[in-house]
């Protein structure tokens, strides 16, 4: 088993997953990004092959990409003509896949968002425990939650002990 | 658990989500160097905090990130309306005689 990885009866599995590109993209229009498809609408998320644009607000996206593909999605970034930011924000955050049939009872131990109603395919950022984080929804049963690397054993923790409790059947 | 209505995520979202930013629709003086001290005191300090309908700003922080405003009533704590910064401030006692008195 990875080391990484935790597993318990109840069915949720907590895993770390390897480090990815992660670009905080900020611009007011999002139809003048050739080569990127953004959504529009808050939550929504589009994949372009191995690259997903999350749209965390109106004016906001967190793209995600291999890090095969680190060098390609700058370049496309870098040929954006209208006032934007683009940030990489890679090494500031990590992400924890959550799957399992119980993990919107692992994932409402902290977080105050009705995730049931939550799409697949669709995202947020929201709370976990007061650290922000954010959800995507990858299946069903399987979420995952990117949080700053800081915060990242405080929450660790919390689904860890969490986990537990739900395997004991609390 | 007290739900918010954001204007720009379309959804009534928890309140741990959002931050409250205090009164709306407070513009900043063109020229403060014109001012007299007791303007730019009323300017910086001076609240209405009424008992009734109250205009505010509020911030969908761990969300979209974004300001707006909201007429909250503040008896009840009953959010009567969220609108999008920018937009006018709505009437309230329309919005206090709205039957459901939750206008979006
Ligand atoms: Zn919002």
């Amino acid at each position: 088993m990875n080391a990484m990885t935790s597993t318990l009866a109840a069915g949720v599995t907590i895993t770390e997953l390897a480090p990815t590109t992660r670009i905080a993209l900020r611009l007011a229009d999002p139809a003048t990004v050739p080569g990127l498809s953004l959504p529009t609408e808050v939550g929504a998320r589009s994949a372009d092959g191995s690259r997903t644009a999350l749209c965390l607000g109106p004016d906001e996206w967190l793209i995600e990409a291999p890090e095969a593909d680190r060098a390609a999605v700058l370049a496309t970034l870098a040929g954006i003509s209208a006032p934007h930011s683009a940030v990489e924000v890679s090494d500031r955050e990590i992400t924890y896949a959550l799957e399992g049939p119980a993990v919107l009872d692992l994932l409402a131990t902290g977080c105050p968002r009705d995730l049931a109603r939550m799409p697949v395919g669709s995202g947020a950022r929201t709370v976990f425990d007061t650290a922000q984080v954010v959800l995507t929804r990858e299946t069903d049963d399987r979420f995952h939650l990117t949080v700053w690397r800081s915060f990242a054993s405080h929450v660790r923790a919390l689904l860890d002990l969490a986990q537990r409790e739900l395997a004991a059947g609390l | 658990m007290l739900l918010i209505y954001c204007p720009y995520c379309e959804q009534d979202l928890p309140e741990l989500e959002f931050a409250y930013a205090g009164e709306a629709h407070i513009a900043r003086p063109a020229d403060p160097a014109a001012l007299s001290d007791e303007e730019w005191r009323d300017f910086l300090f001076i609240r209405s905090n009424p008992k009734g309908v109250h205009f505010e700003r509020w911030r969908h922080l761990n969300g979209c990130a974004r300001f707006f405003n909201a007429a909250r009533e503040t008896v009840g704590d009953k959010f009567l309306a969220t609108y999008k910064a920018g937009e006018p401030r709505p009437d309230a006692d329309a919005l206090l005689a709205s039957p459901t008195g939750d206008a979006k």
